[in-house]
């Protein structure tokens, strides 16, 4: 923190040159314009945690309380263990150490085969707390209590091997836990790219002649992956002094036009409600076709076809559910309208 | 007549190596070579030549030999498409994501195709998308704009308060920090949409920062930073320099004369010219003034440059010079040798855009391109720079020089420093190879 106090002692000074508007410049009547802000507003929307916990609100948790929130609420992106790569990158993945943790510096950060975790990354447990609480989970976010927030941090703590699994996580004993982050002391402010004045670390050549630089390829992208972006002739004007070049097949260029120009039964009652699709948050887990997190729409209504399927998956999506698709829990949805709820089981259920 | 063929698109498809037409081939060989007929050959080769750069004299175009229909028939009227579209021909043109970049689609990006677009504005339509948490259309009426932390009095603002106050106007560039972030390691996409795409300039309209915070009454001796907060399901957070804050950013609602488009923040979003796009929060409900930074998600576990000794940079913001020949440019190709216009972008987050050079040799030799105006701090300058193209291998690049002094550094140069897992703030100068098929493609040199 004292490298902050330093760098904003000078950028206060500043301050009074930088503002181009003072109270006594501002135009007549402009002073009358908006209102000040009551109390409840302001607890309301000013939920933000700092490092030294300013705004951060009482309440308690243990990992053990957290796993049974954990499982609910966020293992179906996460994995149970907080390890799964599906949706995210690895919350944690068990490769933090007592002297991680002794030295507030993940080792494995200068690792390139280790893929980074945010309890490798993260410095600030506030961090945490903060982005917990504002916006998890991912299909409901603000729904979480401050108990269920310290919990849930409590759980991811102690599979990170921080706390155990009986450790108390409270507005007091979060400091414990803050002089115990592995990677506490990992952050640099030694950058020129704060302010527009900084100091830029590299600074490029002006050569204009005869330049002493390697002009041999030494990386392209490999013949293998030419189509990896799909057909680069369809990213371009088709007229134009550029044109693209073909990188698909033209037969399978050809079926790929056909299957996306749009037909007329396409437009029938077929179509998807995407608004409700939308507002259920369904998108996160499911799409249209194939499996990604749950399984793709089409696959749902391949499975239900011909069976009088729409109490059950009324059920299913309101309630939740696991055990038809895989592992993955699907979450219980409580506050998707019934309106919108009906839109969608009538859709999977259609003919 | 020169032998030309067209593809199935009608795009003309040289074959200089058979420009004589077969009539006269046939002649010569049967005759030999007469006055007339070389003069005939003289005018062939004159033709050729001519045709390198622009297509020959051939039979009538039927284009305009027929009169075409859109010439014969009545035109569509007025307010047939009451909010106008491009026209159905530039359906290519589109926002796109990089297969496999991410696993959601609500925390993703759509690219802006920077191959297609002219001069130095966005279209709004193709601005580029990045969204933590899925993009929402907020009801104005209902949006609110809260102003605390150290201030005399905490605010809230509707929309009709901030569109009633005084307003600036004022053109910027926007880029994500994690632009060109898969290029660290190895040519990883194949155009400039994937590769730079997540750049977009546009004119935005708004109330200056300045303005909100002396109208709250904030405290100028404690005052370091400023929190931005979003009013989506991410109410994604920031950390703002106040030095920014007081300089030139703005509370937006307009964007190229209309208003935001909800995928950039409607009905308000920050604006804070040169510094990477994750700062300009969109759908912007609260600023909070402080004197600690915050350590927001998008500060500690993203948006943090891993260094080569296992330090992270935090609170990295300003987007150093930089540019790109957009045209042409990966995945395009070249029909022809003669003359080409390479065209580009340059731009900087510590001012203005002083020069542009460009190289075709990979680096060895740069001369200086034509810079377009208005150049404005902060914005995106077009340059173009006259070509002719021998048929050879070439390997095109750009470089900057900004108004700090700061030159656009190469790969080589930025790597050396930083290493090839920082993620973000990737500025090098980037390679276009033209192949002597015309082909062009992404590459790193060494």
């Amino acid at each position: 923190m004292s490298i902050w106090v330093k760098q904003f002692t000078v950028c206060t000074a500043l301050q009074l040159c930088l503002s181009n508007v003072s109270i006594a410049e501002m135009a007549a009547g402009v002073e009358q314009i908006g209102r000040s802000a009551t109390e409840a507003e302001l607890a309301a929307w000013d939920i933000d945690v700092r490092p030294d916990f300013q705004g951060l609100p009482p309440g308690s948790g243990d990992a053990l309380q957290g796993e049974e929130i954990w499982l609910e609420k966020c293992a179906f992106c996460h994995g149970d263990f907080g390890d799964s790569n599906e949706v995210f990158t690895p919350i944690v993945l068990g490769n933090i150490t007592e002297d991680d943790i002794a030295s507030g510096r993940v080792a494995d950060l200068t690792n390139p085969a280790v893929a980074r975790t945010t309890l490798m990354k993260v410095a600030t447990v506030s961090t945490l707390w903060d982005y917990i609480y504002r916006a998890m989970p991912w299909n409901a976010p603000k729904s979480l209590s401050p108990d269920e927030v310290y919990s849930l941090l409590a759980y991811i703590l102690n599979l990170g091997y921080i706390i155990d699994e009986d450790f108390e996580l409270t507005e007091s004993t979060i400091q414990d836990v803050q002089d115990r982050m592995p990677n506490r002391n990992g952050m640099t402010f030694d950058h020129g790219l704060w302010a527009v004045d900084g100091t830029p670390d590299v600074q490029g050549s002006q050569c204009t002649d005869d330049c002493p630089v390697g002009t041999h390829v030494t990386s392209s992208i490999p013949e293998y992956a030419r189509d990896a972006h799909g057909n680069l002739e369809d990213q371009v004007r088709s007229y134009g002094p550029f044109p693209g070049v073909r990188t698909v097949a033209l037969d399978a260029d050809a079926d790929a036009i056909v299957s996306a120009v749009p037909t007329d039964e396409a437009n029938s009652a077929e179509l998807p409600p995407s608004d409700a699709l939308a507002a259920g948050g369904c998108m996160a887990c499911h799409q249209m076709e194939g499996n990604r997190v749950g399984p793709g729409f089409a696959e749902i209504k391949a499975h239900y076809a011909g069976q009088d399927a729409a109490s059950h998956l009324t059920s299913k999506i309101r309630q939740g559910g696991s055990g038809v698709w895989g592992v993955i829990p699907m979450p219980a949805n409580p506050a998707l309208a019934e309106a919108d709820l009906q839109q969608i089981v009538g859709w999977l259920t259609a003919d | 007549m020169p032998d030309r063929c067209t593809d199935s698109r009608g795009q003309l498809q040289p074959a200089p190596e058979s420009f004589l037409a077969p009539d006269l081939i046939a002649d010569i060989s049967r005759e030999g070579v007469n006055e007339s007929r070389r003069g005939l050959l003289k005018s062939a080769l004159t033709a050729a030549t001519a045709a390198l750069a622009a297509p020959a004299l051939s039979a009538d175009d039927p284009d305009i030999v027929n009169i075409p229909e859109w010439s014969r028939t009545l035109g569509r009227p007025v307010a047939d498409n009451p909010y106008g579209q491009p026209s159905k021909y530039e359906a290519n043109i589109i926002r796109r994501q990089s297969p496999g970049l991410t696993q959601t689609d609500q925390a993703s990006v759509a690219f802006t195709p920077l191959q297609s677009t002219f001069g130095m504005i966005t279209p709004s339509g193709l601005h580029f998308e990045r969204h933590h948490q899925g993009w929402v259309d907020i009801d104005p009426r209902r949006h609110r704009l809260m102003i605390n932390g150290l201030v005399d009095t905490p605010m809230v603002f509707t929309m009709e308060d901030l569109m009633r106050m005084p307003s600036v106007s004022r053109i910027h560039f926007i880029e994500c920090g994690a632009n060109t972030a898969l290029e660290w390691g190895n040519a990883a996409v194949p155009t400039v949409q994937y590769t730079h795409g997540m750049l977009s300039g546009s004119e935005f309209t708004g109330v200056p920062v300045s303005l909100l915070l002396e109208r709250a009454g904030f405290d100028r001796q404690r005052a370091t930073v400023l929190l931005a907060e979003g009013a989506d399901g991410s109410s994604m957070t920031r950390t703002i320099n106040i030095a920014n804050a007081l300089d030139d950013a703005m509370v937006a609602y307009g964007q190229n004369g209309e208003m935001l488009r909800p995928e950039n923040g409607y009905p308000l979003r920050l604006v804070v010219p040169g510094v990477q796009g994750v700062s300009w929060v969109k759908w912007l409900r609260r600023l909070e003034v402080g004197d600690l930074p915050w350590a927001a998600k998008d500060e500690a576990v993203h948006y943090v440059d891993l260094m080569p000794d296992g330090s992270q940079r935090q609170y990295t913001a300003i987007q150093e010079a930089k540019s790109v020949i957009t045209s042409p440019s990966g995945g395009q190709k070249l029909m022809s040798q003669g003359y080409y216009c390479i065209t580009g972008l340059a731009w900087s987050g510590r001012g203005s855009v002083v020069k542009v050079e460009v190289s075709v040799d990979g680096g060895r030799n740069w001369r200086a391109a034509r810079t377009e105006g208005p150049i404005l701090p902060k914005a995106l300058t077009r340059f173009n720079f006259d070509w002719v193209w021998n048929g050879d291998e070439a390997l095109l690049q750009s470089r900057v020089t900004d108004s700090s002094g700061y030159t656009q550094p190469s790969r080589t140069e930025l790597v050396a420093v930083r290493g090839t897992r920082s993620i973000y703030h990737n500025n090098a100068i980037q390679s276009w190879r033209v192949a002597p098929s015309g082909e062009v493609e992404n590459v790193h040199l060494g």
